[in-house]
């Protein structure tokens, strides 16, 4: 089972003021209200099924339905956290925190026109990218995703300086400041994009699986789809072949219930089951909680043995939440106010896990503390490398059109 | 240090906005994500929530004033143990951060993009791509030679590639148990068995998208579209992701795959089958178009495109897959990209073309010579990028051009040649250049019409008449 974690690849350096500063009053906040409103748009507090996953492991599987007895998400959190290491719930914590900055500082600086075009942030669904990484092996597994991709970037153990310079623009950047927000790449930490047309990235992911099962690789390529792609008439095209030619891709439908401005019941036919969409091509399907960190992370591992062990696809769908409107400029008429705030007070994937790790005794404030200053400075740094960092000399516009390199992979 | 809140850009576009209302006063305390005023922006209304925590210090732009520009001061925060005291709004509105200069539009580049304008030469210079600029000189063939049909041509060159390299696969519709549609293929599937020559359902857009996606991780990908007209399914998977990636990734994601299969008109198949796509695809940077004639063209260059680490479309025609050439009989012999041939040399008129229109090309030539006309034939073999030197020396020499290709005449591959005989052979010209083209109308299905409507040797000949002052 693969568990290995990658390193978070933080880097520190001098602290400037003004960064950002937050979550600590909410948390507690959302500790406080343990009724939850029965019309909620909560996700699902179980994991459902589709087809054929006779997998899970027994051990993991009784830990799992006992934490979906739990009514509390704290508390199920707290039975899911049984018999995982200490340090792995700290660097999930740390994880998810370093991408809730880091999109709470790219949004601060889109704001002040350091960023421009479009820029769609990951607020709120960080458990969905940090759970599912937590379950791959470092380096051996793939991810491709869409355009909603600093989070994915982060957790593969992209540099968070490298990201945010290609949202700056600017040389330093990932892409050298050509790609920007949607257009990110890395070969080293086998994230192959960062795609800008909604659903394109899943024959991409199909195809970057099937290489590696071409090359005999262990690995499989998780390829992440929006509730909104997964009406493209690509993504089916990809999901008969990769179930007709048993190849090891994850799809991992994030459900953030709106595609754009149109909410999943008003695009999507039986909206309440997309984890379903699999299965006229014999792939199972599974729905999990993806405000649950833990949930995520036990859901994946149970995928990953399926897929490396040669069965073929799976789908995972993951009930989840963005807090921003799609993309900066969207002013989110299309919900409530109510809406947003019952999912930040009441499912916040990251206050969750800080109330369950105080509760647990996994942490204390200060140890937690200690996290949070950490992955302020990260992110700190992270800005003012962003900024810093010169523009790309104007010879680049010329540059990378062609190329006579051959890929890595492809030397004889 | 009281921290400024800014005026936020709230989409792509703005650059100014309405402070429509302030919701919280002087005095307030503030957490990170509260919403604290609403602007309006060219867009929309929309809210401001809080990046910091703090006391609102101080509001500097009162509520309902217009015009406020992005990144001015719209109020101060203080942190603990400051106040108000503490604010210095002038000197804080000089030290807010300035817009990249990129982020305005042509500043600081307009004095650069004037001197261009004036040296389109140049400027039409740095277009091709300088990477791929020159392509290595062709080597000659003086060895041993044999005779085989395009058809053959093409196989031999993939089955010799994949013996070559373990990581080039072939996928597309009917290309292994079937043999090919059009018995391209034949024998791949018995040599190289199913793990690298697949069937694929029919299904473009998906086994597109899967086989960039292969060749990102990098593998070698020969997709096989059963027509061209088919890949118009699929078009999006080879614009935006095969020929965008290594850009957008700094240099960093190759997508080293071939694109191939019979494209333009065939005999008597209509208007959605015969459709020729050379110019849609040497329209897009990132792609490399090939479009050969003779079998050792065909051969030579789909061995070139194999071993190529960028996305090659490779346009073969129907009607030539059963005509007869002299192939090098060598497994190791290539055509370099990028390279024009002269397939007959001439003094008195240029004819440049590719493809089936190569034979016809030749036909006319050799008719035109017994009218006295020694008409020069450049198979230009790729199209992007494009042997411009070639033509342009050509031109230099016999002073009059004519563009022969099947495609449709607007924005098509006549109109580019002609615009670049304008740019760089205009003052060797004697007479305007004229194209010869596929009529501009959907491939009819009646014989004689489908006839009218393809360019023809005739048309040719009076073409070339006619830019020799001639007829």
């Amino acid at each position: 089972m693969a568990t290995s974690q990658k390193g978070g690849k933080a880097t520190s350096g001098s602290k400037s003021p003004g960064g950002s500063k937050s979550s600590g009053s909410r948390s507690a906040k959302a500790s406080g209200s343990g009724s939850r409103s029965k019309k909620s748009a909560a996700p699902a507090p179980k994991t459902s099924r589709t087809g054929s996953a006779a997998t899970a492991p027994k051990g993991r599987a009784a830990t799992a339905k006992a934490a979906e007895k739990k009514e509390h998400p704290v508390e199920r959190l707290a039975v899911r956290a049984k018999g995982e290491d200490k340090k792995l719930l700290l660097k999930l914590y740390e994880d998810m925190l370093l991408i809730r900055r880091f999109e709470e500082k790219a949004g601060q600086m889109y704001g002040m026109g350091l960023i421009g075009g479009f820029c769609h942030l990951y607020i709120g669904q960080e458990a969905v990218v940090v759970g599912m990484q937590s379950a791959l092996e470092d380096t051996v597994d793939a991810v491709v995703t869409s355009y909603r991709d600093h989070g994915h970037m982060l957790a593969t153990g992209m540099e968070s300086k490298g990201v945010m310079a290609e949202l700056t623009g600017r040389r330093g950047g990932y892409s050298k400041g050509k790609g920007g927000s949607m257009h990110m790449f890395s070969r080293e930490r086998k994230f192959f994009g960062g795609h800008g047309i909604v659903g394109a990235q899943v024959p991409i992911g199909t195809g970057v699986a099937f290489a590696m099962k071409y090359l005999e690789e262990p690995g499989v390529c998780v390829t992440y789809l929006g509730d909104g792609a997964v009406n493209q008439g690509q993504v089916y095209e990809s999901f008969n072949m990769a179930a007709l030619w048993k190849i090891p891709v994850i799809y991992v439908i994030e459900n953030n219930k709106y595609g754009m401005g149109t909410s999943t019941a008003r695009a999507a036919a039986n909206s309440q089951e997309l984890y379903h969409r699999g299965q006229a091509y014999g792939i199972p399907g599974m729905q999990v909680d993806g405000m649950d960190v833990l949930a995520v992370r036990h859901a994946s591992q149970e995928v990953l043995e399926h897929v490396k062990g040669g069965k073929g696809p799976y789908i995972m769908e993951m009930m989840t939440y963005r807090y921003r409107g799609h993309s900066m400029s969207d002013p989110a008429k299309y919900r409530s106010k109510e809406e947003v705030q019952r999912m930040r007070s009441e499912h916040d994937p990251i206050d969750r896990l800080r109330q369950m790790l105080l509760q647990e005794g996994h942490a204390d404030e200060a140890a937690l503390k200690e996290i949070d200053k950490r992955v302020k400075e990260v992110v700190t740094d992270a800005a003012e490398f962003a900024q810093n960092s010169p523009e790309p000399d104007e010879s680049e516009l010329w540059t990378d059109i062609y190329t006579a390199d051959q890929p890595p992979q492809a030397a004889e | 240090m009281p921290t400024n809140i800014l005026m936020p850009a709230l989409s792509p576009t703005m650059t100014e906005g309405t402070l429509a209302k302030w919701l919280v006063k002087e005095g307030d305390m503030i957490s990170a994500g509260d919403v604290i005023a609403e602007i309006e922006t060219d867009k929309a209304t929309m809210e401001v929530e809080a990046v910091d925590e703090g006391t609102l210090g101080k509001i500097v732009v009162s509520e309902g004033t217009e015009g406020v520009p992005v990144n001015d001061v719209i109020a101060v925060l203080l942190e603990e143990g400051e106040s108000a005291g503490d604010i210095d709004v002038e000197a804080q509105k000089e030290a807010s951060p300035p817009a990249p200069s990129g982020g305005d539009e042509g500043s600081g580049d307009s004095e650069d993009a004037a001197t261009e304008s004036k040296a389109p030469a140049q400027a039409k210079k740095q277009e091709a791509a300088p990477e791929s600029e020159e392509p290595a000189p062709e080597p000659e063939w003086d060895g041993p030679t044999k005779t085989q049909t395009v058809r053959e041509a093409l196989r031999d060159a993939m089955a010799e590639e994949m013996r070559r390299d373990s990581k080039v696969f072939l996928m597309g519709e009917e290309v292994a148990e079937y043999q090919g549609a059009y018995k391209v293929t034949q024998g791949l599937l018995d040599e190289f068995g199913a793990k690298r020559v697949i069937d694929t359902p029919i299904t473009e857009h998906g086994f597109t998208g899967l086989g960039v996606g292969a060749a990102m991780y990098g593998i070698r990908p020969i997709v096989e579209f059963m027509t061209f007209n088919f890949a118009m399914q699929a078009i999006d998977q080879i614009i935006n992701s095969a020929a965008k990636t290594l850009y957008m990734s700094g240099g960093q994601i190759q997508s080293p795959i071939v694109f191939r299969g019979p494209n333009g008109a065939a005999a008597r198949v209509a208007a959605q089958h015969s459709q020729d796509y050379a110019n849609w695809y040497a329209n897009v940077p990132g792609l490399k178009v090939v479009a050969p004639w003779s079998a050792a063209d065909a051969k030579g260059l789909l061995k070139s495109a194999i071993r190529d680490p960028n996305p090659v479309i490779f346009l073969e025609n129907e009607v030539l897959y059963g005509q007869s050439f002299e192939v090098p009989d060598s497994d190791d012999w290539t055509v370099p990209i990028g390279k024009a041939r002269i397939v007959r040399p001439g003094k008195d008129v240029t004819l440049v073309t590719h493809s089936i229109c190569v034979g016809r090309c030749l036909e006319a030539a050799e008719k035109l010579a017994g009218e006295g006309i020694e008409a020069e034939v450049i198979d230009l073999r790729t199209i992007r990028p494009m042997d411009t030197a070639t033509i342009v020396k050509s031109v230099k020499k016999t002073n009059r051009c004519v563009s022969v290709d099947e495609g449709w005449p607007t924005c098509g591959i006549g109109a580019e040649i002609i615009a670049v005989m304008m740019e760089q052979a205009f003052d060797y010209l004697d007479a305007p250049v004229i194209r010869v083209t596929g009529k501009d109308v959907p491939m009819p299905y009646a014989a004689n019409l489908e006839k009218l409507a393809l360019p023809q040797t005739d048309d040719v000949i009076q073409a070339a008449k006619t830019v020799c002052y001639a007829d």
